[in-house]
Order: structure tokens, then sequence, then C-alpha cells
């Protein structure tokens, strides 16, 4: 167990590090306003498959580095990742099994609930989103996400990350 | 099936994350840990920026010769162009310092720039911030003004080792003292958090102000030097029951669009204090 988790760790690294890096690619023309939050998305599966590995520490950790790179308030994506990967540790034994449709459903929810509490801080300190596009990134990484889970699976069955 | 232990956890970690927001927010004392951080997450800017500069290397690089040359035959007959006007400039230039020591008024000296570049990197799309690849090693403090070839930017809001963020003239939170560089009247450009639009308030309604006016800074106020361009004017409506007439203007930088910006020297003389009388 304890080799298995040493071997795992890489992967899980290296995953976060492409979201953040596709985070940062624009998409063309209005399909950007639905670019998708990969990094929360990511973090979301790992919290899924791995929930005595991966929790809210490292979704804090994570956020609080998203934050730094998109110049947010210090804490702002720290506190909406802790919360999702809270949200998905309380409910991975039933997202597990749901069919992909519905998984996707929950990843939307869980989107929502991050970008509103994103959005929701920057209100408050004086930016408050000026149009109705703030929450089509959610919209998009639903639409990926069955994508996303199954690219994510086979690495971690084929690397087996435990 | 709550799990008892998790929700205490996400409490302790959520009452830190609020806490450190709380503080970066009002005291700004977390500026330590932050430029520690943005070091550490540079390299992963740096490398965000990859496919960007492979698209401009291949645009670069593989041109065909006639495109080049006829490319610098037209740089060379701009420069000569430029050359040629910058000639009378630089003979008003001493003209008018000479005039304004005659009138005992501060001297505006020439300012040093520095080139900076955009990091493609995303941003809270509500916050007119960019990212810019020279920090604090560079030379970059806080507070110097951000231009690029049409006019005036921004300014650096945070300078960490290696990055500094500069705020744009259009963020919500950011205004700016200007005059209407015609019959120099004084005002402020509010950013709207649009790129296209700027808020000048506080003009009254009997003022003479006309679409198509330039805005140029006004050096009020210490951060920008006097009579950098800024915007003109594109709206004009005149509201007979407020006291003020709702002026908007376009800012003369295509802002959504910077590749490459210059930032000019922290205004350490006098002159940006100094009003300059304006006759109308």
């Amino acid at each position: 167990m304890i080799a298995d988790r040493a071997q795992g760790g890489w992967i899980i690294a290296l995953s976060l590090l492409a979201a953040f890096l596709l985070a940062g690619i624009p998409l063309p023309g209005p399909l950007d306003h639905f670019r998708p939050d990969w990094v929360a998305m990511t973090l979301i599966y790992w919290c899924m498959a791995l929930p005595y590995r991966i929790g809210i520490g490292m979704g804090w950790l994570v956020g609080l580095l998203l934050d730094v790179a998109r110049g947010a308030l210090l804490g702002q994506y720290a506190l909406a990742l802790s919360v999702v990967a809270y949200l998905t540790l309380q409910a991975y034994r039933r997202i597990r099994v749901f069919p992909p449709w519905r998984q996707a459903l929950t990843v939307l929810v869980l989107l929502l609930i991050e970008q509103v509490l994103v959005f929701w801080i920057s209100g408050v300190i004086g930016y408050p989103p000026s149009d109705g596009w703030y929450l089509a990134p959610a919209v998009g990484g639903m639409v990926v996400w069955p994508l996303l889970f199954i690219v994510l699976r086979d690495l971690r069955r084929h690397f087996q990350v435990e | 099936m709550l799990n008892p232990m998790a929700t205490l956890r996400l409490g302790l970690w959520a009452a830190l994350a609020i806490g450190m927001m709380v503080v970066d927010h009002r005291y700004h004392s977390l500026d330590g840990l932050r430029d520690l951080l943005s070091t550490a997450v540079y390299p992963l800017q740096a490398l965000m920026q990859a496919p960007a500069a492979a698209r401009t290397w291949f645009s670069e690089n593989l041109v065909n010769r006639d495109t080049l040359l006829e490319e610098n035959a037209r740089l060379r007959e701009k420069q000569i162009f430029l050359n040629a006007q910058l000639q009378k400039l630089t003979t008003l230039e001493a003209e008018n310092r000479r005039l304004r020591s005659l009138l005992e008024s501060a001297v505006n000296t020439p300012e040093r720039m520095l080139v900076a570049e955009l990091l493609a990197v995303d941003f809270d799309p509500y916050r007119h911030h960019i990212l810019l690849n020279r920090g604090r090693r560079h030379g970059i403090e806080v507070g110097q003004p951000v231009i690029d070839q049409h006019g005036i930017i921004g300014q650096i809001m945070r300078a960490d080792l290696l990055t500094s963020t500069a705020i744009l003239i259009t963020d919500p939170n950011h205004a700016l003292p200007v005059q209407i560089n015609r019959t120099g009247i004084r005002t402020l450009a509010r950013g709207t958090g649009n790129f296209q639009e700027l808020d000048l308030p506080h003009i009254p309604n009997s003022e003479d102000v006309k679409v198509g006016d330039l805005l140029v800074t006004s050096g009020l106020g210490g951060r920008f030097p006097r009579g950098y361009p800024v915007g003109t004017i594109t709206k004009v409506e005149f509201d007979p029951g407020s006291p003020f007439a709702r002026i908007i203007a376009k800012p003369l930088a295509q802002l959504d669009r910077i590749r490459e910006v210059m930032l000019l020297e922290n205004g350490v003389d006098g002159t940006v204090l100094a009003p300059a009388p304006v006759t109308p």
C-alpha cells in the first residue's frame, strides 16, 4: 500500500499541472465563455476516486495556487475548492455509481457552487460580475466531464494509482 | 452518512481561507506569501506562454522574402518620417523647457521607459488586471504608469520578484485624473468594467464637451505624468434633471488586445504636481 501510494503521486500532480495549463488556454470566440474550470474538475475526480488520499487540504492548497495564478484575493479559490472537495468527499460513494449523465449533472452543481462562492467574494470586494456569463464555465465543465472522467480513470488504472 | 471529521476539517480550512482573505484585502500583509507563491507559479505561467510563443515564432519565421522586404521598406519609410518629426519635437521640447524655466515653473524632464510583455494568463474576467513579465528584479515598482503606443493603459499595482500585475484604467476600481485637451476641463476617468468605456463624472451640463474631444492625463494626483493621451469622448448626454452631464469616453489603447507595454519611471520630479495653466 505504501509503495503504491508513493508510485501514484506523480500522476495526480501531473494531472493537476495539466489542468492548470489547460485552464490558461483560451478557446476560440464565444466558446471561451464556457471554458471549463479544469483544475476544479480534476480535483473533483481525484477526491471521488481516492477519497482517503485527496481531500479538503489538497483542495485548499490547489486553490491557493489558483489564487496566485489568477490574481484573486488570497484564499478565494482556496475556500471554494475546499468546499468542493468537502462536498465530493461526502457524496463520493453515490457519485461513483451514477451513470455518466447524472455524474455530469452532479459535477455541474459542484462547479456552480464553486463559481458562486468565487464571484460572491469578488462581489463583496467590489468586483461584481458585469454580465450573465459568469456561470457559463460550469456548463462547459458539465459537457466535458464524461471525457475528462474517462481519461483520468484510464490513467489511474494504467498507472495503478491507489 | 456525513463524516463529522471531514466537516471539522472543512471548518478549519475555511476559517483559514477567510482569515487570509480578510488580511489580504484589509492589511495587505500577505504580500510576502503571494510573492513567494507567485515565484513558484512562474514556471507554470511561462509554460502557458508556450502555445502563443510558438504561434508567434512560426508566423515570424515562416514568411516569404517578399513580405519581409516589403515590410522592411515600409518600416524604413516610417522611420525616416518619424525621425523628421522627432527633430521638430526635440527643438520644441528644448524651447518648452526654456520657456518654462523663464516662467519659473517646474521643468518637464523626459521619463525613462522599460518594455514589458504581457503573460497570457487567465485572470478573473471581471477584474481588469494584467500580468507582465517584469518584476522587482527588473526595477519595477508599485505605481509605475503603464502605456502603449496609443495611450495610457494603467498602472502597476503589485510588483513581485519576477512578474508584476497592472490594473487597467477600465477596471471598475480604478480612476485617473484627466483633462479635456481642447478646453482644459479637469475630471476623473473612472473604469466601468468594459474595455471600451470610461465614465467621466462631475462635468456640469453647462460645460463645453463634444464627441471626439481628446482626453489627456492632467498630472494631478502625482501618479501619471501630464499630457499622455487617454481616450476620446464618444457620448455626451445632457440630462436636465441632474446637475452633471453623462459623458462616456473610449480608451485610445486597445486594452483587450495588449501584447507589449511600456512602463514609465515613477513620477519622482515635481512636475506631475505642477498644475499647468491651460488656456481655453
